[in-house]
């Protein structure tokens, strides 16, 4: 009776070698490595790259265990490993010399990391270590919200812009268009008029919600963005962001960053293993947006400023060296605009420049802007925390099309870099605040993770211990369970890539404790059946009969609490509750099935079974110890 | 081995009116506490900034709380940090500023007054997100609640799932409550950990009730009172061993898990104490005075010889 289908064992021992083939990476541990990538865009790391580093580092007497040419993506790297960090520290500052020899305009960026030592074999069935926490692996971690209402308000302002060349186009007379919030006011004279603009509008918008107001000759039309039209703008901005923080991230050289959006106006920042986190914080925390506007150059403007006031329909900003310039109001380009700016050379002077690429709505206003102001001056702005500056104010020479702006003359290649560099991060389509920010340095990872499993370990010998004195050869097998148990959960948990943190540890450590619940019911179970004076065999299987619907009972109820602390917990609780519902199935699985199997292997087959270990079995009216092995 | 050598059914809710009594007095005093003194709730909860930083040598407490004063920061909590050369700095929230910013410019001041420190951790949290994260503790501790009701009252009845949660909100408030007794720090693991003492405990109630099922079938004649005694005293070898396996595995977090464990496994390890003493002692009791029968877990069998029609 107390036999198991043969497919049962089957579906056991294929659990046990996915538990083990699944589980074994996370002791092949990670090896310190220099990864070699490109700075500039008009250099890329090429094959003979890994020669020249390899060369570097045999002339400065350093050893390494491997050095490859990867290409990830466009993105081409060179990466070395070595034995330990002060090894790897050593190599890093051997190649950063040998490869940037001006340190303020570097050409490569060498970065550390860290690389999982797991054989190729085990990685191509997808069997990776856990993947660590940020209070496991040190690293940073930021929350920044999108301040939407700008993003929003922007929208509207250039939709006015919009609605001025419009109008003046089809020769529409108004009064103004003025913008309050999200909302436009246009002011006409009579209502043909303004009949006319409406349905111009209408045609030719359909982000706008059209309402009349106004009597007598003050007649107006209210214009505000509908809320399709406004989400359109949150969702793009959002995504937009999160672009330009990739772009940011790939410069600080760091493997696997997390950029997630979170919610309808956050992103997620997750740095792991960063080591320079200031500088981290430094380069995400740039919260510029970009501009591109017309300059005001009428003779009257510029006597205007020469005397300290700032004309109307202008609007006064200093250059990077000091020196004040007006702007037209109206915005002609935003940061959403730009695709990208890169530092490059003229492609007909050999100087300096910096190639901007628009996109096509980009482009189109462009062409026709420097169409129809050929000679006249364009600034680009750049503005952080509210207050503008201009990067750079050119001329205008010709008509460009097509999208592909060069901005060159007087500028050196350092200036052209940084450049470049601002208005990569202008490309901000609204600026972001950190709201949330999580640094853990790499000494205090380590410690978490040797405390952790540390203490999980004493826990388990003691409860081992006992489990083998207290219950014979039942308690053996609980302990073989208990153990299946926890490699069935890491093996899950590194399958997953469910991320493990301080909390998860203790959980695994919980799940054990938790765990031995059920096999302490079983065992208790059956020596209860065998003092009522039941066989063996027979005790043994009304033991497991009755516990099971108390086992599946008990657990549930835990899973419930596990599931609402995975639906609301966020960061390191919620890596608790992810591993306390895994530790929970597998619990299950191996209380009910894993050591039943083990029990029927051991007892099962035996057809006259006097006496089973499972410690002293205490018959009261006897008073005196019954049969036990 | 065997430890439990019961020669007979302990009779618990003799006691049960005392037992309860004392559960009643100090579920007040806890809530009492809660309400006048409150929680020393971590920056996770209220936003604010904290720094933890390590010396090289044992930290001298007075200077960095002098360092931080001549700065403007003097309201700052300074305090060790598991071992004598770790210091954790509390920010104060002031409305307006930068926390995060902050933080930098602490640090800075640190390495100005000694070149030695080394930043170990910081943590900055926004108010908003302090505030969406206490509610949503709030509701995962609702839902909780909830879910775990429904799925007693469905497995066994309403009276039952009634008396589940109240002996086990009791533990979770006993617990909450001596957090703020002795103004331990509340922090989101702590919350997470409250809420798995919730389910375990629960866990053990419903093995009791499974017992009582059980002997509700078995022992026809005997009455409520006689058929929950026996049902606890048969399990309370499985409950005591099973604590401590379990507690074993939360004291050796509390003890050899580091700082950052502490009041974590210090939550467990309470709430996993009071909840031997709620499931045994409480939840039953509870059960018996909303008038549990026999007929509310077992269904009568049919009475066929009243179906005769002349």
């Amino acid at each position: 009776m107390n036999r198991y289908a043969l497919w049962k064992y089957i579906l056991i021992v294929i659990a046990l070698l996915f538990g083990i083939v699944y589980t074994v990476p996370n002791f092949f541990g990670e090896a310190p490595a220099v990864q070699i990538s490109s700075q500039k865009a008009t250099i890329k790391v090429e094959p003979d790259m890994r020669d020249r580093v390899v060369s570097i580092l045999h002339g400065a007497n350093i050893t390494f265990d491997s050095a490859a040419f990867e290409t990830v993506g466009f993105n081409s790297t060179v990466r070395v490993r070595f034995q330990d960090e002060d090894t790897q520290l050593k190599a890093k500052d051997a190649i950063e010399h040998s490869l940037n020899p001006d340190p303020k305009d570097p050409t490569y960026v060498v970065a550390l990391n860290l690389v999982s030592r797991t054989p190729a074999w085990l990685t191509s069935v997808h069997a990776l270590p856990m993947y660590l926490g940020l209070d496991l692996r040190g690293g940073v971690h930021f929350l920044m919200q999108v301040d939407m209402k700008e993003a929003v308000e922007k929208r509207a302002e250039s939709i006015a812009g919009d609605l001025r060349t419009l109008l003046r186009d089809k020769s529409i007379r108004h009064g103004g268009i003025n913008r309050t919030g999200n909302t436009l006011e246009i002011r006409f004279r009579d209502d043909e008029t303004r009949k006319r603009a409406e349905d111009l509008i209408r045609d030719s918008n359909r982000d706008l919600a059209l309402k009349e107001d106004g009597e007598g000759t003050d007649l107006r039309v209210i214009a505000t963005l509908t809320p399709a039209a406004i989400k359109s703008v949150q969702d793009y901005a959002l995504k937009q962001n999160i672009t330009t923080l990739h772009n940011r991230i790939n410069e600080l050289g760091v493997t696997e960053p997390v950029i997630q959006q979170q919610g309808s106006d956050r992103v997620v920042v997750q740095l792991p293993g960063v080591q320079d986190t200031a500088r981290a914080k430094e380069i995400l925390g740039r919260t510029a947006t970009l501009e591109v506007r017309l300059l005001c150059e009428a003779p009257e403007d510029l006597s205007a400023l020469a005397a300290g006031t700032v004309p109307f329909g202008c609007e006064r900003f200093n250059e990077r060296d000091g020196r004040a310039l007006l702007t037209k109001r109206q915005v002609i380009l935003t940061g959403e605009n730009l695709n990208d700016a890169q530092a490059g050379f003229d492609t007909q002077t050999q100087e300096p420049a910096v190639h901007l690429t628009l996109d096509a709505k980009g482009a189109r206003i462009f062409r026709d802007v420097t169409r129809e102001n050929v000679g006249k001056r364009m600034a680009i702005l750049l503005f952080e925390k509210g207050k503008g500056e201009v990067v750079t104010a050119p001329v205008i020479r010709s008509e460009i099309g097509g999208g592909r702006v060069q901005i060159s003359g007087r500028m050196t290649t350092q200036e052209a870099n940084n450049v470049a560099l601002l208005l990569r991060a202008g490309s901000l389509a609204a600026p972001m605040e950190i709201i949330e920010e999580r640094t853990i340095g790499p000494s205090l990872g380590k410690d978490n993770i040797e405390r952790g499993f540390h203490s999980t370990w004493v826990g388990f010998s003691v409860i081992a211990v006992f489990m083998m004195l207290y219950y014979g050869l039942f308690g053996v097998v609980s302990v073989i369970a208990l153990s299946v148990n926890v490699m069935l959960l890491i093996a899950l948990l590194s399958v997953l890539q469910a991320t493990l943190t301080l909390p998860g540890i203790a959980a695994i450590a919980l799940t054990l404790g938790m765990a031995i619940d059920a096999n302490v019911l079983i065992n208790e179970r059956v020596r209860e059946e065998l003092r009522n004076g039941r066989p063996p065999q027979q005790a043994i299987y009304d033991g497991y009969a009755r516990a099971f619907n108390t086992i599946l009972d008990s657990n549930i109820t835990t899973l419930i609490a596990g599931v609402a602390l995975l639906l609301f917990g966020s960061g390191p609780v919620r890596g608790f509750a992810v591993v306390h519902c895994l530790g929970i199935l597998t619990s299950i699985f191996t209380a009910v099935f894993v050591s039943r199997a083990i029990v029927n292997l051991i007892y099962g087959t035996r057809k006259k079974l006097t006496s089973v270990s499972i410690g002293q079995v205490w018959r009261p009216d006897s008073g005196a110890v019954a049969g036990a092995k | 081995m065997e430890f439990f050598r019961i020669h007979r059914t302990i009779p618990f809710m003799r006691y049960s009116l005392i037992l309860n009594g004392i559960s009643l007095v100090s579920f007040l005093i806890a809530v009492g506490f809660l309400v006048f003194q409150g929680l020393n709730l971590s920056i996770e909860f209220t936003g604010g900034a904290v720094l933890e930083v390590n010396y090289p040598q044992a930290a001298d407490l007075e200077k960095v709380r002098a360092t931080l004063a001549a700065k403007g920061w003097g309201e700052s909590q300074v305090q060790n940090f598991g071992t004598s050369r770790d210091v954790l700095i509390r920010l104060p929230i002031k409305p307006g500023a930068n926390a995060n910013a902050q933080a930098d410019q602490v640090m800075d001041a640190l390495k100005a007054a000694d070149s030695g420190v080394e930043r170990r951790r910081v943590e900055f949290v926004g108010p908003q997100v302090g505030s969406e994260l206490a509610q949503d503790g709030a509701v995962a501790l609702l839902i909780t609640v909830i879910g775990i009701m429904i799925y007693l009252a469905f497995r066994f009845e309403w009276k039952f799932s009634v008396a589940a949660i109240v002996a086990n909100l009791h533990d979770v408030v006993l617990v909450v409550g001596m957090f703020a007794i002795f103004r331990w720090e509340f922090s989101l693991p702590v919350l997470a950990a409250v809420l798995a003492v919730l389910g375990y405990s629960v866990n053990e109630s419903v093995i009791i009730f499974d017992r009582v099922r059980e002997h509700f079938k078995k022992m026809r004649k005997a009455s409520v009172t006689e058929v929950i005694d026996s049902a606890i005293t048969a399990t309370i070898s499985r409950t005591i061993i099973t604590h401590g396996c379990t507690l074993s595995m939360t004291l050796s977090m509390l003890f050899l898990g580091g700082p950052a464990l502490h009041y974590f496994a210090l939550a467990l390890t309470i709430g996993i104490m009071f909840g031997v003493y709620s499931s045994v002692f409480v939840a039953a009791a509870i059960a018996m005075y909303l008038g549990v029968k026999r007929e509310d877990l077992v269904k009568p069998p049919k009475k066929e010889e009243q179906q005769v029609v002349p």
